[in-house]
């Protein structure tokens, strides 16, 4: 039995090394350091400077504030623009062509985020495709600047996270039987009936998982909100770069960051909550 | 409703609408971005002055094409480089997850395997945040205590490696786990009473079953290596990767180079996504 006890902790301690020193360490750290602040000649103390901080200021937690609301309003378009894509893809559609509708979709994801935003800035901006061709069609007759707002923002970010959506949203819906559908139909229920009674309690696991994955991705962005957002519509990872790179205050940085930990989690924990769905097996 | 119910004309017409306007919204970014890598103009935009392959191969002074400009080139190279050593390290690790959660038990092993899917419910900025804090702690600890001066530590190549590493495990270990729950152990017990020991047992048998699920993870986890933007914006020293270096000059002002790198990185990964189908595909 000593080779399977040796087996073992041939697996456990690079696991648990990997675990420990690069999750749990860090975000130890991350958490002492909002803790504590440095004075003018450079003494560090601990103190919850940092977090009055982050109260007093109204740019601080209305940043905040906009970011999770924000974030929770692109999860939300999100889940609606992809659910009729994905019960097309899986029920509407000849099954000869759901496969490759199937591919299409997942085919933009895999090029880098930063290539997409850049897609949509050639598109949206003054001397942009789209003002290019308003103009030929004499829709408009000055250009005009669609970047740097909020719309195009929560649009770039919901196409973004297109992907997380739709993917969970595919495989709920194909094990959906169809003919539970069928039956309601000949039982005389409305589309409606079925929607709400059959197909959408059905797709909860899907919708959790999609919507839990959108809405970490969107509050944790950095991208979208810079390149496409303007400069009043300042997002919450934008306070911590800048505490991080250009002010040099790790603490202040670090306790911004902390709460946007701690919200994530808080939001995630509560949806989890809401569905009564628990996180392993919402992964798979 | 579903294709084998009777539904009306305009339904299914207004249906399709949809998904054709949802797949051009998916696609114009990028389509657009590829057909400006060879407009023959300085700027990224309308009007079509013919058709050029300046930005590829251009030599300059006027017109610099990616082949030539040195300061993408790098990037290109530091991403690759960064990619192969994450998506090596992530796969040696998370195949020993799999094998740890699918087939030891121990105590705690609920408790470990929560860790393990902790990094994908945590923004990637905060990952970096926090690795960035602990390492710069660790760094100034041994500096003061032993006088070493311990340049891994240091925002650079290694970091990022950590940084990217320490998320990207977590989907090997999903992946392979996905295809080892599946295995027939009693292949194993089988080669076991034949008297091979349990590394003969893994490298001969369990491995080769696996090979299908460590390829695709292995392409994954290269993928997003190569495009990782978050977690790697604040643990880049002065090697940037390749988004980090096309987001600084986004950022400041475009170019059609931006267009030509953008082209070639939508060709090279749906060819990898493409091989990545391929083999899941012969899988089943």
């Amino acid at each position: 039995m000593a080779g399977k006890k040796l087996g073992f902790y041939v697996f456990f301690i690079p696991v648990f090394l990997w675990l420990f020193l690069l999750i749990v360490v860090p975000h130890i750290e991350l958490f002492l350091m909002s803790l504590r602040t440095e004075d003018w000649v450079g003494n560090t103390s601990w103190s919850l400077a940092n977090y009055k901080n982050f109260f007093s200021e109204p740019i601080y937690w209305l940043t905040f504030v906009r970011t999770a609301i924000y974030s929770i309003l692109v999860t939300c378009i999100t889940a609606i623009i992809a659910f009729p894509v994905a019960f097309f893809i899986t029920k509407v559609a000849n099954p000869r062509f759901s496969g490759f509708l199937a591919v299409l979709l997942l085919m933009p994801f895999w090029v880098s985020e930063l290539v997409r935003v850049y897609g949509w800035m050639i598109l949206l901006r003054e001397s942009g495709v789209i003002n290019h061709f308003l103009l030929q069609l004499g829709l408009i007759s000055k250009s005009v600047e669609m970047l740097y707002n909020d719309i195009s923002m929560v649009m770039v970010l919901v196409y973004t996270s297109m992907l997380f959506m739709v993917v969970p949203l595919l495989s709920v819906l194909e094990s959906l039987d169809d003919s539970l559908i069928e039956a309601a139909y000949d039982l005389g229920a409305s589309s409606w009936t079925i929607l709400t009674k059959i197909i959408l309690p059905h797709s909860k696991p899907g919708l959790t998982s999609g919507a839990i994955v959108v809405f970490m991705l969107t509050l944790g962005n950095y991208l979208t909100p810079n390149l496409i957002g303007g400069k009043s519509s300042l997002w919450f990872t934008e306070q911590i770069y800048t505490q991080f790179i250009a002010s040099f205050n790790w603490n202040q940085g670090a306790a911004f960051g902390f709460l946007l930990l701690a919200l994530s989690s808080l939001i995630i924990w509560i949806g989890l909550k809401l569905t009564r769905q628990n996180l392993t097996k919402v992964v798979q | 409703m579903i294709r084998t119910l009777p539904h009306s004309k305009s339904y299914s017409f207004l249906f399709k609408l949809y998904i054709v306007l949802f797949y051009i919204f998916l696609f114009a970014p990028l389509l657009i971005t590829c057909v400006l890598a060879f407009n023959n103009s300085d700027f990224p935009s309308l009007p079509w002055k013919g058709f050029s392959l300046d930005w590829f191969l251009a030599k300059g002074p006027d017109r610099v094409g990616i082949f030539y400009d040195s300061n993408n080139l790098r990037s290109i190279w530091v991403s690759i480089k960064t990619a192969l050593v994450v998506s090596f390290f992530s796969l040696v690790v998370g195949t020993m997850g799999a094998f740890l959660f699918e087939q030891e038990n121990f105590r705690f092993k609920q408790a470990l395997y929560m860790l393990t899917l902790a990094p994908l419910v945590i923004p990637g900025v905060i990952l970096g945040i926090s690795i960035l804090l602990a390492s710069n702690g660790l760094g100034v600890f041994l500096e003061n205590h032993f006088g070493w001066d311990v340049s891994l530590l240091a925002p650079g190549f290694w970091l990022v490696v950590l940084g990217q590493f320490s998320f990207i495990t977590t989907f090997v270990v999903l992946v392979v786990s996905a295809r080892l729950k599946k295995f027939d152990r009693t292949l194993e017990e089988a080669a076991l009473n034949l008297g091979a020991n349990r590394w003969q047992v893994i490298w001969h048998i369990t491995l080769r079953y696996l090979k299908p699920s460590l390829i695709g993870s292995g392409a994954v986890a290269f993928l997003m290596s190569f495009e990782n933007f978050n977690t790697t914006l604040f643990l880049v020293g002065s090697e940037p990767t390749l988004p980090i270096n096309l987001y600084l000059q986004v950022r400041d002002g475009s170019t059609p180079v931006i267009n030509a790198i953008s082209f070639l990185m939508i060709v090279f990964t749906s060819t990898l996504a493409l091989i990545n189908l391929y083999f899941s595909h012969k899988k089943e």
